[in-house]
């Protein structure tokens, strides 16, 4: 039971994350590998205000979203349009962007040690347990847990029944026939892969209530993302939700039962399986 | 009698709930060059894409001289005698023209390699009129000129039947009528082709017989003036009306 | 054969016999680099025979260099020396044949992903199997010189441009210079792309592993974290597509500036290696698509040429 609890408490947290890497990979096509270091990033800032500004991570989000907002955007128009104008073929568009935003997850973390040295980081924030279902959690991850399914499902409304979220939903089910409709598919590109760092750094903030975190780190959560995004179906954002539990209570489980070391090779597993028996995933439609 | 080449027997594709091709069933015969006709949506594409091996389908039997083409991959396929041209033209964007001929024989029914192949593709690029092309690249090519490439690509490996996905849309008047031509001429030679088209003038022309789908079905089989006055056909294509 | 082949041919083989007398007359400086630039220059040229026509990006190159390590690791004590890089290729193209059966019939994407994680995969497998056996890393203690390494790389680097040059003009590196093209034609076209691509990704497989197996003296201790250190695929990466895969000898033109540059960096600002590295990644993409081989082919038809 404890471990379907925090196996949920950590996948409805992954869920925000892969979310983000969802909307940049299903609508902007762009396979960020530099997603991971987003995360960082939005942690690094909550960090910061609350160690230097006293400000509590939650009140942080108002800060950090528009902030990454912003930078995503911007990020997506300098460094990637030039991509997106160039690239022959979705393929040609996919190889490109992986190895872009593979240097640039680097640079990153190049600046990111410079800056802030190797060190790792953490804080203190609502540490304190609470008691649910006769054992305690702690407090942030509840909290965290709590606000991941408000802004998902903020997202999800959003997505649904808004005319821009159908735009983006248009756009990544056929961004060949969308301009047929009206629909700029550069722009819907745009406000995608801004959105999806956003929600990422977002993610990322409140991860860092109850993970260490330092600037090499990333990695390891790029290639969650990634898992759980291409498990549950590109685009689809009711699969990344339930890949994303799942790989919270199967990693929760490897680590309690069996060895904490043996995380990442468990998603592994379960990508594995995916790959072999359902390649687009639980909820993807078939590519033909 | 001349022999039958292709069978198809019950074939239906459904995509989840759409059911893109219903129950069909024809007979190709050696030479003769059978026409797949109908409206916009009809499943003429994915019927064609069924027996190419690009999707299997979701019931039926297609057989290719006795042997069941249902459900193996593109690849087996090819090899036991079908090629193809495709809808929107596909060459090999970064080999040169004789390449992308020689890419069709290298791997299918009758395969050459080397020496042979080179000179077999340089006399397949003559037959289709491109032989002042073959060292050059693919993106200089006019659109007629690519189709050709891509038909001498599908000719390369002498296949059993040749499938054209509406090799003749988009072209020209002037150009209609090479391409016509050049397809007649394949016909005189003795190829079997099925031919998925809209094109009137080249169904009446090129076809021995015709097989006319609407909304996933078989309505009409038979000469190209048999079917094209079948009021079935006339109203699947004009609507109900006093036709 | 052409003129122009047989020409080529005596080029790389007088090249070749310069570089074995690098541990002749070169200073141990010298040979360390040289031993470093032969580990890239294998690993590179490998991981271009499959990357390159058929654009999937592998970056498994460090699984299958750490298994390499860990076959001499585990028997340079039972078994002739010799012997070990052998089963390191057999190790390492089973590897990669599993690795290409999961993965290559669907899109490159999940390859490149696949690939990325698989060498920390490994590694917290090996990890969790030393902790249960209790086995601790392996000290790999042998008479061999670093001159003796030296040229079985150059060996084996030899090997596998051989490999890559019959691959060149063979049905098969037709086949996948045609799937790098478009795959659907290759499938209708009768390529069994599954199977080219797996045959092909069994070549990088095997060269890596054998590498491995070869530099495992070099590095003395053998433990899991060290030996599957995923910087060793972005490097080779980097330096692959820095040269250029469009010709046999491009990603060694990308190994030897690189490797220097490496070294340099790593004297003045280790704390930046890095960012050195995203640089050089991102400077491929938008600078050098096609890499110093780019560059060549476009200098060779501004002026004249055939």
């Amino acid at each position: 039971m404890f471990i379907l609890i925090t196996g949920l408490l950590l996948g409805g947290t992954y869920a925000l994350i892969a979310l983000g890497l969802n909307l940049q990979y299903g609508v902007a096509r762009i396979m960020n590998l530099a997603n991971g270091e987003m995360l960082v990033a939005g942690g690094f800032a909550a960090f910061w205000l609350y160690t230097a500004g006293q400000v509590n991570p939650i009140a942080a989000l108002l800060v950090i979203a528009p902030l990454a907002f912003a930078a995503n955007w911007l990020i997506y128009q300098v460094m990637l349009v030039p991509l997106v104008k160039r690239a022959k073929s979705r393929g040609a568009l996919e190889v490109d962007s992986i190895l872009a935003t593979f240097g640039m997850s680097f640079a990153f973390v190049g600046i990111m040690s410079w800056i802030f040295g190797g060190g790792y980081f953490n804080y203190a924030f609502l540490a304190t347990p609470v008691d649910l279902f006769g054992s305690s959690y702690a407090q942030n991850r509840v909290v965290a847990f709590v606000l991941a399914v408000l802004i998902g499902g903020a997202l999800w409304l959003w997505l649904s029944f808004t005319r821009a979220g159908l735009n983006l939903r248009a756009v990544s089910v056929n961004p060949r026939s969308a301009p047929l409709v009206g629909i700029d598919v550069r722009a819907a590109s745009a406000l995608a892969f801004a959105l999806g760092g956003a929600v990422t750094a977002t993610g990322g903030a409140l991860v860092s209530m109850f993970f260490t975190l330092d600037a090499s780190v990333g990695v390891l959560f790029t290639m969650k993302a990634l898992i759980i995004v291409i498990m549950g179906g590109v685009g689809d954002i009711r699969g990344t939700i339930v890949a994303a539990v799942l790989l919270g209570i199967a990693e929760t489980a490897v680590a309690r039962l069996i060895d904490p070391g043996l995380t990442l090779a468990a998603a592994y597993l379960l990508f594995l399986l995916v790959l072999l028996f359902r390649p687009q995933g639980l909820f993807g439609k078939a590519q033909t | 009698m001349s022999k039958t080449v292709l069978q198809v027997r019950g074939v239906t594709k459904r995509f989840g709930g759409l059911v893109a091709v219903k129950d069909m069933a024809f007979d190709v015969h050696q030479h003769e060059v059978m026409g797949i006709i109908g409206p916009n949506g009809s499943g003429k594409s994915t019927m064609i894409n069924m027996i190419s091996g690009t999707f299997a389908p979701s019931a039926g039997s297609i057989l290719l001289n006795g042997r069941e083409l249902a459900g193996q991959p593109a690849h087996r396929i090819a090899q036991l005698g079908v090629a193809r041209t495709f809808q929107l033209v596909r060459l090999l964007p970064e080999m040169s023209v004789l390449d992308n001929v020689i890419a069709g024989a290298a791997f299918g029914y009758r395969r050459r390699w080397g020496h042979s192949a080179e000179t077999f593709a340089r006399d397949l690029l003559a037959r289709v009129g491109l032989a002042h092309a073959a060292g050059l690249p693919v993106s200089t090519l006019t659109y007629i000129d690519t189709k050709r490439v891509e038909l001498a690509r599908a000719l390369a490996s002498d296949p059993e039947v040749l499938l054209l996905d509406e090799w003749l849309a988009g072209l020209n008047p002037t150009e209609l009528a090479t391409g016509i031509a050049l397809i007649r001429s394949l016909r005189d030679e003795g190829r079997t082709v099925i031919l998925v088209e809209h094109v009137m003038d080249a169904i009446r022309s090129l076809c021995d017989r015709c097989v006319v789908m609407a909304s996933g079905e078989k309505i009409a089989e038979g000469t190209p003036a048999q079917a094209l006055s079948d009021p079935h056909v006339i109203r699947a294509y004009l609507g109900e009306d006093d036709a | 054969m052409s003129a122009r082949e047989v020409r080529n041919l005596l080029v790389s083989a007088v090249l070749l016999g310069l570089c074995a007398l690098l541990p002749i007359y070169g200073s141990a400086y010298w040979l360390t680099m040289g031993t470093t630039m032969a580990m890239f220059a294998v690993l590179a040229t490998s991981w271009a025979l499959f990357s390159g026509p058929t654009h999937y990006i592998s970056l498994a190159t460090a699984a299958f260099f750490g298994v390499g390590t860990f076959v001499t690791g585990l028997w340079f004590q039972s078994l002739p020396f010799w012997s070990l890089p052998l089963i390191a290729a057999v190790a390492g193209a089973a590897l990669a044949a599993l690795v290409g059966l999961v993965t290559l019939r669907l899109s490159g994407v999940y390859f490149v992903i696949f690939t990325l994680g698989l060498a920390e995969m490994v590694r917290q497998v090996f990890t969790w199997v030393q902790n249960q056996t209790g086995a601790r890393g392996m000290y790999v203690l042998t008479s061999l010189t670093e001159r003796e390494i030296f040229w079985m790389l150059l060996a084996l680097g030899t090997l596998v441009y051989l490999a890559g040059w019959l691959i060149g003009r063979s049905r098969l590196g037709f086949a996948l210079r045609i799937i790098g093209n478009d795959e659907t034609v290759a499938k209708h076209s009768g390529i069994d792309t599954a199977r080219a691509k797996v045959l092909l990704f069994m070549v990088p497989g095997a060269a890596a592993a054998a590498a491995g197996a070869m530099l495992a003296p070099r590095y003395i201790y053998i433990e899991p974290a060290t030996a599957f250190a995923p910087l060793l695929s972005f490097q080779v990466v980097i330096m692959a597509l820095l040269g250029g895969t469009g010709r046999l000898w491009g990603p060694i033109a990308g190994v030897i500036p690189f490797t220097l540059l490496w070294e340099v960096i790593t004297r003045q600002a280790p704390n930046q290696t890095l960012l050195l590295l995203g640089l050089a990644f991102l400077l491929i993409v938008y600078v050098l698509p096609g890499g110093f081989v780019g560059l060549w082919d476009r200098a060779r038809r501004r002026w004249g040429g055939r």
